[in-house]
């Protein structure tokens, strides 16, 4: 089984284009001062960080951002010149080198002390994941998870129930604390000029948590979060040698490679490369089990290759070819070389 | 600290059917659609359907456990089986919600918890995870556990959140998506699930744990531990015993169906697959 797709590069259709921005009530855009917590790593900003500004800048005001970590000099100076940022936050210390919640939360509560943000955003990756609900309850307000658009000023729009509804809601809160799919806003691209740059507050660095090490799944493919086109492939692949077939398609095509659920489970791909509910949000698909589709059906386009024509993924894949994937993929990469 | 009381909160949200259990019915196709394929037999699980008012959906179905805190309950249970009956002292699982939260608080017990705790919640669908939160704080400052097990996500709300409030509120480390968990003495060290690969971190106890898909897989409970589980203790609690305010802060403005995809062109070969590909639909 297998799937491509193209991810979606504006605002998801139940996004920005159908729902202005009305911002009511007495808030005024001048008003709107945001805080963005910036992923990074290795020097680079998280790509998910890059959507979540486009989130923080259509809330209209001022956005801050903060960069924190163990050497964070290079990625502060490209946060300083993005387009929509006004500000930015640097704290340099080795403790904020992880991301540990545990250190990050008490410097964003002593951020928010000074500053009084009314909206705080960061990408709903399992950094933001982490990070954000704990700063939430230290402030005692409530977190608005996911979020595929920004209504107004205090009310959002965000998937339940595996994306099989959609719910509006608005916050009584004071401070809006919001995570972000990476998938329903553009990316923010460089703007024309450097925003200033101060150090950030400083904040109690003592954490119970230690960060031991990780195993990060080194790979030349493109981001399977961000991806423009993704290469899914299933429990139809029978094992792990063959996702080769889906790689080689990849590579033809610059394509990330993902994996559903049964694929991880039966150790063919390792977790990192899962779709759906659970894994990552792209806007591929397989057989298309409801969980699945969840993190997928937002694709611009879906192409669907299963043996089985009642397979469920035909139901929302806008090219379906029945068909032996053992055959048509190595067939469609050797005409994709052409 | 060298028996450990466990609490494991569970939620009891509607079973839509989940991946290890039974795969969901599709979605609805587009009327068009159905001259091309013959649709599925439609699987006995559930499909969440938007109420007629648009403000929730219809809760009048079946209800189970949260997958991820089956998980979790799970997990507790393998600690206690690692660590031996000294080791874990007790496991209590702990639900917020309606009178029907006591099903699955009973599930929990027959699965191996020890004892329950009920936090009675008249309006459950306004219930949130900070209330939640909040809620579980309460029970934390009168038992006095030295970790709590959550699930990462109830798929109801998909919010991703109590976990790491309650560490908030309570200002212990908190280990979440975890995928693999070890404890020596006081020190917990586990394995957890992030973008791009897992990452492993340590935290000294009392500690909060969420759990990721992969952590185990969960047992079910025997007829005769079903039965047992009916004489167990549950304790009732309401916000109000607690001194709890569980007030929403988010209201929500309505809820609808998500936009259907107009899906469905088959084409015959690979070639006119690359064709639509280029010319069509602009993706090469």
């Amino acid at each position: 089984m297998f799937a491509l797709k193209r991810a979606v590069t504006n605002a998801a259709h139940i996004g920005l284009q159908t729902r202005p921005l009305l911002l009511r009530g007495y808030a005024t855009a001048a008003d709107i001062n945001t805080l963005l917590v910036v992923e990074h790593k290795d020097n680079a900003i998280a790509s998910s960080t890059l959507n979540a500004l486009t989130a923080a800048s259509t809330l209209g005001g001022s956005v801050t951002a903060l960069v924190a970590g163990d050497s964070p000099d290079v990625v502060a100076k490209a946060v300083a010149g993005l387009a929509g940022v006004s500000k930015v936050l640097v704290a340099n210390d080795p403790t904020y080198g992880h991301g540990l919640p545990e250190t990050f939360a008490p410097l964003i509560i002593a951020a928010q002390k000074k500053l009084n943000f009314t909206h705080m955003v960061a990408g709903h990756s399992a950094f933001g994941k982490n990070i954000m609900p704990r700063v939430a309850a230290l402030l005692d307000v409530a977190q608005i998870s996911d979020i595929i658009a920004v209504e107004s000023a205090d009310t959002f729009v965000r998937p339940i129930y595996a994306g099989n509804a959609i719910a509006t809601v608005k916050s009584t809160d004071a401070v809006k604390i919001l995570t972000v799919r990476a998938t329903a806003f553009l990316a923010a691209t460089a703007g024309g000029s450097t925003a200033s740059s101060e150090p950030a507050p400083d904040a109690d660095k003592t954490s119970p948590s230690e960060w031991l090490g990780e195993e990060i799944v080194k790979s030349d493919r493109p981001e399977l979060g961000a991806a423009k086109r993704v290469i899914g492939g299933g429990r139809g692949m029978k094992n792990g040698e063959n996702f080769k077939l889906l790689y080689d398609l990849a590579d033809t095509m610059g394509a990330a490679v993902g994996a559903s659920r049964a694929a991880v489970d039966a150790g063919y791909v390792d977790n990192s490369l899962q779709i759906g509910q659970t894994g990552k949000i792209i806007a591929p698909g397989i057989s298309g089990a409801i969980q699945h589709l969840a993190g997928m059906k937002d694709s611009k386009t879906i192409v669907a290759i299963n043996k089985d024509p009642e397979a469920p993924i035909f139901q929302v894949a806008d090219y379906g070819l029945v068909a032996d994937l053992f055959t048509a993929v190595p067939e469609l990469t050797e005409k994709l070389k052409k | 600290m060298s028996s450990l009381r466990i609490i494991v909160p569970v939620k009891r949200v509607i079973d839509y059917g989940t991946p290890r259990l039974q795969f969901a019915s599709p979605p609805i196709p587009p009327p068009h659609y159905l001259n091309l394929v013959l649709l599925p037999p439609l699987s006995p699980a559930i499909k969440v359907r938007v109420n007629a008012t648009k403000t929730d959906v219809d809760r009048n179905v079946k209800h189970s456990m949260n997958p991820f805190d089956e998980i979790a309950v799970e997990e507790a249970l393998r600690l206690r089986e690692r660590l031996g009956a000294d080791g874990v002292k007790e496991i209590i699982a702990v639900s917020c919600g309606n009178a029907k939260a006591q099903e699955t608080l009973r599930t929990a017990l027959a699965m191996g918890a020890d004892r329950a705790i009920h936090v009675e919640v008249s309006e459950e669908e306004k219930l949130q995870p900070l209330g939640v939160a909040k809620l579980l704080r309460a029970i934390v400052d009168k038992e006095k556990p030295d970790l709590v097990i959550l699930g990462k996500q109830a798929i109801d709300d998909d919010s991703n959140q109590t976990g790491q409030m309650l560490a908030g509120l309570l200002n212990w480390p908190q280990a979440t998506f975890a995928s693999k968990v070890d404890i020596e003495n006081t020190l917990l060290k586990v394995t957890r699930e992030v973008d791009g690969g897992l990452e492993t971190v340590s935290a000294k106890l009392p500690a909060i744990i969420t759990t990721d898909l992969r952590l185990n897989e969960p047992r079910y409970a025997s007829l005769p531990n079903i039965m047992k589980a009916k004489k167990k203790p549950l304790d009732k609690q309401t916000p109000e015993t607690l001194n709890v305010d569980v007030t929403p802060r988010l209201q929500t403005v309505r809820v609808e169906e998500p936009p259907k995809r107009q899906g469905g062109k088959k084409v015959d070969s690979v070639d006119e697959l690359v064709d639509k590909l280029r010319n069509e639909a602009g993706v090469l």
